[in-house]
């Protein structure tokens, strides 16, 4: 796997990609509440594949890119907030 | 005993699949079929849990060249491998990726790009009795319950969709599936359509919209895409440009006419949904924004036997009451009026209450839990599923912990809520309505504590 050398998320797009998430799935939290760096799977908020492809669905609407999982980088996107905040800020057109 | 051939194909030449390095034959498919066969240990049964549907097809096929049936579960969670080894224990896993088989004896899909196809003869018969699969429902009790497939009625069923949809005779359609091999819509209509249907499929599964126009773009038209409502709202919510496609299917629930409207326009080919169940396979078909009725497969026969309804005749084996209520038209039509509300169908997963109900009150240190699925419908069908513990000493993170070990992720709580007790009546019972007052009670208080 190549090294990260895009810019990373910084704080105000990780808040934002928070507060997306908490509001396309409709979740009972505060988005603060989501750690940066716990598993958005399983043990962490206990996302399944239906709430990623709601989430691809506003993200790609708001930062205007599609998703794609044509290799494993999709596991690693949405393994925690900072991972896929990171991916969209190398990603954004918008 | 009877003789039903692995494949339909007519030659060996023809392309039984298209995978991202370009089209397979059948010649090739039985090959590799074969060599994987002489690779398989001694185990009568085995998990096919291959991601891909090449591999997932070939790993059946090698199954069935030695008589072996493939156990293909509703949810690969911990407590169901462990059920399925208790029953099994000789099952083993055939995997394609990162699986987590636990101590089961496992088989990673070996490369076998490199085989000769001299080999190749024709196509092999394989024993219409031979359980090739079992499937199963989430049973009332707790246990899952086992529905044995024999080789011969899967391939009856094969033909009749593929005939009910006109697959068999005229240009051959490419299927570009969203649903997965392991799943029994998934299997009968991108499986098995390829092996009986004379359809190719596309061997990935993809998943977010784009993929599903980069699958499109990689094979040639006529294009038929088999998905689900859920799959079908999100591909027409997004921004993409997509290819021709010349067929739709959908099934796991019913389409909302909204759906099927902005489906055929935005898509412009016609979008047929398959009807059926675990238990007696596909029933019937309608289009519908031509007739809201359902047209029964071929030889099909639905009967009512006071309350219920028995689906019998065709490819289906014995006589199957339905758990559906049906309004039996007098043309042998079919209007559905309501699905059981007993079964949780999400994604193409199904479960039901009764046995999620088991499996949170199975979980050490709650006193009583219940699931529940409020009256709220997105437009996309999607339900989510909420739950009610009693359980002082248990966090919500840690019933939620506990729930994951039974049950699939797509039927978590969500919420879960934490409670002092359930509103039981004097008999035990959990009336729904009860039920929906406390949800909205609960549903109004903020709830900010951390999941």
């Amino acid at each position: 796997m190549s090294q990260d050398t895009s810019p990373l998320a910084d704080d105000v797009l990780l808040a934002e990609v928070a507060e997306l998430i908490v509001s396309a799935l409709n979740l009972d939290l505060n988005p603060s509440e989501i750690e940066p760096d716990a598993p958005l799977f399983g043990e962490g908020l206990g996302l399944d594949s239906i709430d990623v492809l709601e989430i691809a669905l506003v993200v790609s609407k708001r930062y205007g890119f599609q998703l794609r999982s044509d290799n494993d980088d999709n596991l690693r996107i949405f393994s925690s907030l900072r991972n896929l905040a990171a991916y969209i800020a190398r990603q954004r057109t918008k | 005993m009877s003789r039903v051939p692995l494949l339909g194909h007519a030659s060996l030449d023809d392309i039984f699949a298209y995978l991202p390095a370009g089209p397979t034959t059948v010649r090739r498919f039985l090959a590799t079929a074969s060599a994987l066969a002489k690779r398989l240990p001694a185990g009568r049964h085995f998990l096919n849990l291959c991601q891909d549907r090449y591999r997932f097809s070939v790993g059946l096929a090698a199954g069935l060249l030695d008589g072996r049936t493939s156990l293909q579960p509703a949810s690969q969670s911990v407590e169901t491998l462990r059920q399925i080894q208790r029953q099994h224990a000789d099952v083993f896993c055939l995997c394609d990726g990162a699986f987590d088989s636990l101590d089961l004896p496992r088989v990673d899909f070996p490369d076998l790009s490199a085989l000769g196809l001299e080999a190749v003869a024709g196509i092999p018969d394989i024993p219409g009795e031979l359980v090739a699969v079992t499937v199963y429902t989430s049973g009332s009790t707790g246990l899952p319950m086992a529905h044995d497939k024999s080789w011969g009625a899967l391939v009856r069923n094969a033909r009749a969709e593929a005939s009910r949809l006109g697959l068999l005779d005229g240009a051959r359609h490419t299927i570009v599936g969203t649903v997965p091999a392991q799943h029994m819509y998934g299997f009968e209509s991108t499986v098995l359509l390829a092996m009986h249907g004379n359809s190719p499929f596309w061997s990935g599964k993809p998943f977010y919209p784009q993929d599903i126009v980069c699958a499109l773009q990689a094979v040639p038209r006529p294009r038929l895409l088999v998905t689900t409502p859920f799959h079908l709202g999100t591909l027409l919510a997004a921004d993409v440009e997509l290819p021709t496609l010349d067929r739709l299917l959908s099934a796991t629930a019913p389409l909302s006419r909204e759906l099927a409207a902005a489906a055929e326009a935005r898509l412009a080919a016609p979008l047929e949904e398959i009807y059926g169940c675990t238990e007696s396979g596909q029933l019937a078909s309608r289009r519908l924004l031509m007739d809201a009725a359902w047209l029964p497969l071929d030889g099909v026969c639905l009967e009512r036997d006071g309350d219920r309804i028995i689906a019998s005749g065709g490819h289906i084996e014995g006589r199957v009451p339905l758990a559906d209520a049906l309004e039996l038209l007098p043309d042998g039509r079919f209007m559905l009026l309501g699905r059981n509300t007993d079964l949780i169908s999400i994604a193409g997963k199904r479960s039901s209450l009764a046995y999620l109900d088991h499996q949170i009150r199975a979980i050490p240190g709650v006193v009583d839990g219940a699931f529940f699925q409020p009256d709220e419908a997105s437009p996309q069908a999607i339900v989510r599923l909420c739950a009610f513990a009693v359980a002082p000493e248990l966090s919500e993170r840690q019933l939620l912990a506990r729930l994951r070990q039974r049950v699939d992720a797509v039927f978590l709580p969500r919420p879960l809520f934490r409670v002092e007790s359930l509103p039981r009546n004097n008999t035990g019972k959990l009336p729904r309505a009860k039920l929906q007052a406390l949800y909205e009670s609960l549903r109004q208080k903020p709830r900010h504590a951390p999941r």
